[in-house]
């Protein structure tokens, strides 16, 4: 299979998605000629021109609003928030509105949209153009909230995301933008609230999301020269979120380290630790569930501290063997 | 009346929505009083104008979006009273099967795409609607209604701009009733009319009397006109007033009961009555028989609302996604 971008894979995603349904555009700052601040939508407006492809002031309450009227009146609009860090200005609309308005509308609204966002540090852009904010979302009921790690998993799954009739946080993380990956010419989903096991192990359960993902499988390949075998999951959708495939890894394996980038408190982890430890899984335990984070601080600038802050693969096959180790064996 | 092309059936219709209107918020209140109300609500009683007005100003597949003062706009688009009355109460027969309540009041497939509850958020909600309506190339509009409270807002000057620059056939109609809760728009606004925003955002700015309800249909119709030819957005400020207080709550400590009773006697109901009476398109027994005709209305969609189930908490939560 040919190999293409995760960036690629998204505006591939997107491309097939407009060709096929003319009721999806896309909405955003710089998206058009610019091709958006990652160069994601590269080239899509000289296809589907600027009623299609649409760049707006900078009035993110406003991007999030017009993509909710839109859906509410026929249309799958796609937008565009250019760092997820400015989604705290378009929170308004995607938490009191988006949401909400089908549950309090006695079911008689749907809001299909995407709202697309890049998240994640290791940039240089320091604490206010590198956070990954995805709890906050997953936090409300009425939105989704995926989050792909691979050009695979990323096409297919915006795929579905745009094809719902659900509001969709879709989270891409700037580092993965230019990592390749085999991704099908045609179109297909991946359905959403269906993780991926990325590496199959009988040690310990490895819960990553996003570049996470990657970091745990080059772990999980060091670690396997020690004769530690890791299995490697992606829930890829945070909400809904495959608890099932979760918690029978950890049943089999007896471990858990769960992995992400965002602040360790109120997490997202701690959901998933707590899906793990209030039901049966418990009971399999050979060793306390261990989350691995980044810190409680802003990200940084000086690009030691940005690195230091959040969890690296040499974090991940410390933990790991210190999760393996209080095995005593 | 005749220069605005309303026939006398239209103007009848006007009349009586503003009754229905009326008479909904006073046994609204009414049964708040008599404990028989849940939550909060926000009366419109002397603002029935600018809702019937501006409404009777659209076709019936046009698009409207309301506020959390909203039953008025509501029965101005023809919602069904039996339904909203529902709601108001709680009910599994209202419109929004008793979760939304009087704030969130909506009735999407007659185009009211419904109340909210937090002030400005209509209008960025617009622009989508209006961007719809134009993507689709439907010949449809969309009327924004807000309060002068709205209009500080950012998502106020965000969508104002976004509309006028797309040139989205939306129609901004801020009622301006004085008072955003206790903070009157002496001290919230720099300048005498919040129309003259308009400039900034290059489109046409309208004050309009808002107890007038021809003047604001009149308003309301060229704006409707302008947007159907694609010429883009308006922005129409009717100056009217509430007469009750901002919610429940309201001790109304910050305005005189001499500047409410003398608003009062800018009654918008009256003032268009006498003068349906008086050019000869209504009789006062006509004009009587309507008033009481809307009242029966409201007292059989009372019947109706009490006498409907309550919901049920069962699979509520698999309400929450399509």
């Amino acid at each position: 299979m040919r190999e293409i971008t995760y960036a690629e894979a998204i505006r591939e995603a997107l491309r097939q998605e407009m060709r096929r349904d003319e009721r999806v555009f896309l909405i955003g700052e710089d998206i058009g000629i610019y091709g958006g601040a990652f160069g994601v939508t590269y080239g899509l407006l000289e296809e589907f021109g600027e009623e299609r492809v649409r760049d707006t002031p900078i009035s993110e309450q406003t991007i999030a609003g017009a993509a909710i009227g839109a859906a509410l009146t026929g249309m799958r609009p796609v937008a565009e928030i250019m760092f997820m860090d400015f989604v705290a200005l378009a929170m308004e609309q995607l938490v009191n509105q988006a949401a909400k308005l089908r549950f309090m509308f006695g079911g008689k609204a749907k809001v299909p949209m995407v709202l697309r966002t890049p998240a994640g540090s290791g940039t240089g852009a320091a604490a206010q153009h590198s956070q990954s904010l995805e709890a906050w979302f997953v936090h409300v009921p009425g939105l989704k909230v995926v989050m792909p790690s691979t050009p695979y998993d990323a096409k297919g799954l915006l795929i579905s995301a745009i094809r719902d009739d659900n509001p969709v946080i879709f989270v891409e993380h700037k580092l993965l933008y230019k990592t390749k990956g085999p991704v099908p010419e045609e179109e297909y989903t991946i359905p959403l609230g269906v993780a991926d096991v990325k590496r199959g192990g009988s040690d310990v359960t490895i819960v990553a999301t996003s570049i996470m993902v990657r970091r745990a499988l080059a772990a999980a390949e060091k670690l396997a020269q020690e004769g530690i075998e890791a299995e490697v999951i992606d829930p890829r959708t945070l909400k809904p979120l495959d608890t099932e495939t979760i918690i029978s890894s950890v049943m089999k394996t007896g471990r858990a380290l769960i992995v992400h980038e965002a602040p360790k408190t109120c997490g997202f982890g701690a959901e998933v630790s707590a899906c793990i430890t209030e039901g049966e899984a418990f009971f399999y335990l050979e060793a306390p569930v261990k989350r691995l984070a980044g810190m409680d601080v802003p990200i940084p600038y000086n690009p030691k501290l940005e690195r230091g802050v959040v969890p690296q693969e040499e974090d991940i096959i410390r933990a790991v063997r210190e999760l393996v180790g209080g095995k005593g064996g | 009346m005749r220069d605005l092309g309303l026939g006398e059936e239209k103007l009848k219709l006007m009349l009586r929505r503003m009754h229905e209107i009326r008479s909904f918020e006073e046994k609204a209140e009414e049964l708040y009083i008599r404990g028989m109300v849940h939550g909060t609500m926000h009366l419109s009683v002397g603002q029935e104008a600018s809702a019937v007005g501006a409404v009777s100003a659209l076709e019936p597949n046009d698009y409207i979006l309301s506020t959390h003062r909203g039953h008025g706009h509501c029965i101005a688009k023809g919602a069904d009273i039996k339904l909203m009355m529902a709601e108001f109460l709680g009910k599994e027969t209202g419109y929004c099967r008793g979760r939304g309540g009087s704030m969130h009041i909506a009735d999407v497939e007659a185009g009211n795409l419904g109340a909210t509850g937090v002030v400005g958020d209509g209008i960025p909600i617009s622009v989508g609607v209006g961007l719809s309506i134009k993507l689709q190339r439907q010949d449809r509009v969309v009327l924004c209604f807000f309060g002068d409270g709205a209009a500080n807002t950012g998502s106020f000057h965000e969508a104002l701009n976004m509309a006028s620059i797309w040139k989205l056939p939306v129609i901004f109609v801020c009622e301006n009733n004085q008072y955003a809760m206790s903070t009157p728009v002496k001290k919230a606004f720099p300048i005498e009319n919040i129309a003259d925003r308009a400039a900034a955002y290059g489109m046409p700015g309208v004050v309009v009397d808002g107890n007038d309800v021809l003047a604001v249909y009149r308003a309301t119709k060229e704006a409707v006109e302008r947007a159907r030819r694609g010429d883009g957005p308006t922005l129409i400020e009717c100056k009217t007033y509430r007469w009750k207080g901002h919610s429940k709550s309201d001790q109304q400590r910050y305005r005189t009961r001499e500047e409410v009773e003398a608003w009062k006697k800018k009654d918008p109901i009256s003032r268009f009555r006498s003068r349906l009476i008086k050019e000869g398109i209504i009789t006062e027994e006509g004009a009587e028989r309507i008033e009481r005709e809307a009242k029966e209305t409201i007292e059989e969609a009372v019947r109706f609302a009490q006498n409907s189930p309550e919901p049920s908490l069962e699979g509520i939560e698999e309400e929450v996604y399509a």
